[in-house]
């Protein structure tokens, strides 16, 4: 009997875990899928059918490939198990198929490949001291027992070695393009900047706000009359398309300015990194500040890159009380803000028992994790996280039933944007306090 | 606090896999002209917003009973009627007299969903997660796994979100009177029962239980004192809430023998379609229905089943435990399903909700049974085109209940409840020892079995000569399990319950 279960014992909880989770994504095979279905469907076809060299130059899909190469060589190992399933899907002028076979395979490939995820998660939570030490070579900084740091063992041949495995991981991803004479075709796909300075949906970025500032100064103008109605842009930039426009009353951005913006927001956190080494957590901890800063003053973001620093700051958070209340604040009102990606009426109670799940779930274990310190969230914060419940029942209960509808149209893209880059932003200002205040990791652990 | 947060999150993943499952295909989705329950649902809505009470239950031009005519109880009028009160605010055309036969779309797909989901939300959920919380002897990461399994019963959800029905009101409302009457508010729990029944005539599958748990309780406390009060209580509640349901329909006798007409059509014959019980796995080799006259068969049926429900009910009238009501409640429900008229693949689902119930107890055997009820109303949830939630929702519950309740290590005897059984046995046959093993092989051998159906089923196509042969298959393998388990549960009832107070729940 014991062979029948792999979940035999109680203590297997992990694998349970997984498949139970991967068995929910089963049910969500029949949910809706946005364009994005299709921009794969178009890279599959795209690279299983065409030569390389015209990989970055196809152009019959609006979809054009805008990943770097190691993406459009994994669509390129997934078509030929796709071709199993429908081969008319791999054809690039078959634009927006979606057959059921095509849907089932896309929808496997997703959960299928989720299983790096996985390991990468059951690698962090058993073997932790493991991957601390396999952090702490690769930052080539050794902390002696008299508690000082220096850089005993920065060895230049490791130094080489690591430059060596980027220069090669670069060489082989972007080589076969270097040989072509296609890099600059390359790079005009991967940095549209055309495209706009926000998304389709405003993510919950520092743009957000300002054109959120912007948009509001430029009501209160025409109100006012103060501002002239024929100057103002026709398309607004809440119109959930995209394109490239001028603000009305602040400023307009130019992606120049945004990556000189980005490029002041993660200098501290480096220079702290690389001045007042914290350990693994410490690197951990830039890299959540980078990736936030990014997406903070970045150009072009999509609100989907808030995961780039959720997902880091997971595995922050159960370090300390402080950084589960930051991770707290920040995956709330991360996840919410992707709401409006989901505005099909089937999946709005999907996605609500979602976000209340996995928000229940976190706060309850973090905050029994740390109980014995004092409670997880301020005033403010409770009230703020409390506040999202009126706002969802306000932008999807309330307003479509309201005369506001037609006339400002765009209000819960902007409240939605608005409100979770306010707690977004937050949440970076308390990690980076957080990270310049920390004393270094070798005035504090025990060797 | 930990056991409420962790309550909340068992409660939202069960609400997230019953949505997930609603978003897949209905009853009768698309196919004209009769399409499916689904349509019965949306035209009994229309029936009750359009005409009156009169004639709900009645044959005329605008009710035409061959369609999907009513054939519940008032309660689930008056049910529909509250949804088609929604329906009209929203979308008049949905309920329209005669034009909206057939109405189908997204947004009304979404609202019947709707309207499942809340019924369920009101009245099961509430339901299970207080029994959980009531449960003896128990840890409470313990009684919150056993709500997680409870809520995860593929059965239930696949029938109520799948193919579209409203079992959660009356098995809730069967569940608040198992509570109310474990917990010795008996005559809340006498209400809530009578709602039930009111809801769906089904539930006098429970019936039985009930009445002789709450018999051998009056007499317990002696017929001369407080027993006789209790007994008159119980009485007035049930004879008041079948007057306030029936109400409208007592004005004449004609409406109440209509209406008696419609819940218990004795003209339909001993089974319809395929079911696992014993008339349609006889009728494999035997074609009863045609050999034997209509009112021998309603005998037979008849004493099939009260001989087999006698022996658990007599000894419940007599020793009054809540243990020994709930396995009463999974005997009597069985042997109904088994051998009774005119069954329902469906009504499996009467058996399941009392082992889910015996869950904590007996995990092995009550986790098995659940599998194999969910696998019984394979043809149907085929039929309906549920192949992709039935195994994804069959695997999640055999992982939860696996891991909740190390089902694969509580196999002995003694976890069994087949100790005293087997002490007996042993008296004549003393190398009687090998009982857990044979029931570990025939558990292996159902599961692949239920596999290998299934696939063939699912990839192979029947024989021109024998269209049916993989429903009929299922329902005879599924038939034969059920019948193994009507024997265990009995066992389990007679042999076990000497010793009922004295053993300890092993956890």
């Amino acid at each position: 009997m014991a062979a029948l279960g792999f979940a035999a014992s109680g203590g297997n909880w992990f694998s349970a875990l997984v498949l139970g989770v991967t068995l929910l994504k089963c049910l969500l095979i029949p949910t809706y899928h946005s364009t994005d279905f299709e921009v794969h469907r178009n890279w599959l076809a795209i690279t299983h059918s065409l030569p390389i060299s015209q990989w970055y130059y196809e152009a019959t899909s609006e979809w054009t490939l805008d990943y770097p190469p190691f993406f459009a060589w994994f669509e390129y190992a997934l078509s030929h198990v796709a071709k199993y399933f429908d081969e008319e899907m791999l054809n690039v002028h078959n634009l927006n198929y979606n057959s059921s076979k095509t849907i089932l395979f896309q929808r496997f490939s997703v959960i299928f490949t989720d299983a790096l995820f996985v390991y990468a998660v059951h690698e962090y939570s058993f073997p932790v001291q493991r991957l601390f030490v396999r952090i702490n070579a690769a930052l080539h900084c050794t902390v002696i027992s008299d508690g000082s740091v220096r850089w005993n063992s920065f060895s230049y041949a490791r130094f080489i070695s690591l430059g060596l495995i980027v220069f090669l991981v670069s060489a082989l991803s972007l080589g076969p393009f270097l040989a072509l004479n296609q890099l600059p075709q390359v790079f005009s796909r991967l940095f549209p900047f055309k495209r706009g300075l926000c998304h389709a949906y405003w993510a919950p970025n520092f743009w957000a706000l300002y054109s959120a500032l912007d948009k509001v100064l430029s009501v209160i103008g025409l109100k006012l009359k103060l501002l002239d109605p024929n100057k103002i842009p026709k398309a607004s930039m809440t119109s959930g398309l995209v394109q490239q426009f001028q603000h009305t009353v602040l400023p307009s951005v130019t992606p120049l300015a945004t990556l000189l913006c980005t490029l002041i927001a993660i200098a501290p956190s480096i220079f702290c990194l690389w001045f007042k080494p914290q350990g693994p957590r410490g690197f951990l901890r830039c890299l959540i500040l980078c990736a936030l800063s990014s997406f903070m003053f970045g150009w072009h973001v999509h609100e989907k890159a808030i995961l780039l620093a959720v997902l880091p700051m997971s595995l922050l958070s159960v370090g300390k009380a402080r950084d589960a209340s930051i991770f707290l604040i920040l995956t709330t009102a991360g996840h919410y803000s992707l709401f409006p990606l989901l505005f099909t009426a089937p999946e709005l109670p999907i996605k609500i028992l979602l976000m209340l799940l996995f928000t229940t779930y976190s706060i309850s274990s973090l905050k029994t994790l740390f109980r014995k310190e004092k409670p997880l969230f301020n005033w403010m914060e409770t009230f703020y996280l409390l506040g999202l419940g009126p706002l969802e029942v306000f932008c999807e209960f309330v307003f479509p039933f309201t005369s506001w509808k037609l006339k400002y149209s765009f209000l819960p893209l902007l409240l939605t944007s608005a409100y979770c880059a306010v707690g977004i932003a937050y949440a970076w200002f308390k990690l980076y306090l957080s990270a310049l205040t920390d004393p270094p990791a070798g005035k504090t652990r025990k060797q | 606090m930990e056991k409420w947060y962790l309550m909340t999150t068992v409660v939202l993943i069960g609400l997230t896999v019953r949505w997930t499952v609603s978003l897949n295909s209905y009853s009768g989705a698309g196919k004209p002209p009769m399409f499916g329950d689904y349509e019965a649902q949306r035209h009994w809505q229309e029936i009750t917003f359009n005409l009156p009470v009169k004639q709900w239950y009645f044959n005329s031009s605008d009710n035409n009973l061959l369609y999907w005519g009513l054939d519940y109880p008032p309660l689930t009028a008056y049910h529909s009627l509250l949804c088609a009160y929604v329906a009209k605010i929203i979308n008049p055309d949905w309920i329209a007299l005669h034009t909206s036969r057939g109405y189908e779309s997204e947004a009304h797909k979404l609202f019947m969903r709707a309207t499942v989901l809340i019924a369920d939300l009101l009245i099961y959920i509430p339901a299970v997660v207080l029994y959980c919380c009531c449960l003896k002897e128990m840890s409470s990461k313990k009684k919150v796994a056993n709500a997680l399994c409870i809520l995860l019963y593929p059965g239930l959800i696949l029938i109520d979100y799948g193919h579209f029905q409203y079992n959660s009101v009356s098995l809730g409302f069967a569940l608040w009177g198992v509570l109310g009457v474990s917990c010795h508010w008996d005559v809340l729990g006498s209400l809530a029962f009578c709602l039930a029944l009111n809801y769906k005539q089904m539930e006098l599958y429970h019936s039985l239980p009930f009445f002789c748990f709450l018999l051998g309780k009056c007499f317990k406390k002696g017929l001369k004192g407080k027993g006789f009060v209790l007994l008159i209580k119980l009485a007035c509640t049930v004879v008041a809430s079948f007057i306030v349901c029936w109400l409208p329909f007592f004005s004449e006798k004609e409406q109440t023998l209509q209406v008696l007409r419609r819940l218990f059509p004795v003209d339909r014959g001993l089974f319809e379609d395929k079911v696992a019980n014993l008339w349609c796995s006889l009728s494999v080799f035997l074609k009863i229905k045609d050999i034997l006259p209509r009112h021998t068969q309603l005998i037979i049926s008849f004493c099939f089943t009260f001989l087999s429900l006698l022996p658990a009910c007599i000894k419940l009238t007599l020793q009054p435990c809540p243990k020994a009501f709930r396995f009463s409640l999974v005997t009597c429900a069985l042997s109904f399903f088994l051998f009774s008229f005119h069954v329902h693949e469906k009504s499996i689902l009467l058996v399941s909700l009392p082992v889910c119930l015996v869950l904590s107890e007996i995990p092995f055997m009550s986790t098995w049974f659940l599998l194999v009820s969910t696998f019984s109303m394979l043809p149907l949830l085929l039929k309906d085109d549920l192949l992709m939630p039935t195994v994804v929702t069959v695997m999640a519950f055999f992982i939860a209940c696996a891991t909740s309740f190390s089902i694969f290590e509580k196999t002995s005897e003694e976890e069994l409840q087949l100790k005293s059984f087997s002490i007996s046995v042993r008296k004549y046959l003393p190398c009687f020892t090998f009982l857990p093993r044979i029931i570990q092989h025939l558990f292996l051998m159902s599961v692949i079995t239920m596999v290998l159906l299934t696939l063939m089923t699912v990839t192979l196509d029947p024989p021109q000569k024998y269209p049916d042969l993989f429903s009929v298959l299922v329902c005879f393998v599924s038939f034969l399990k059920l019948l193994f388990f009507l024997v265990y549960f009995n066992i389990v009832i007679m042999w076990d319950f000497k010793n009922g107070r004295n053993q300890k729940k092993v956890n």
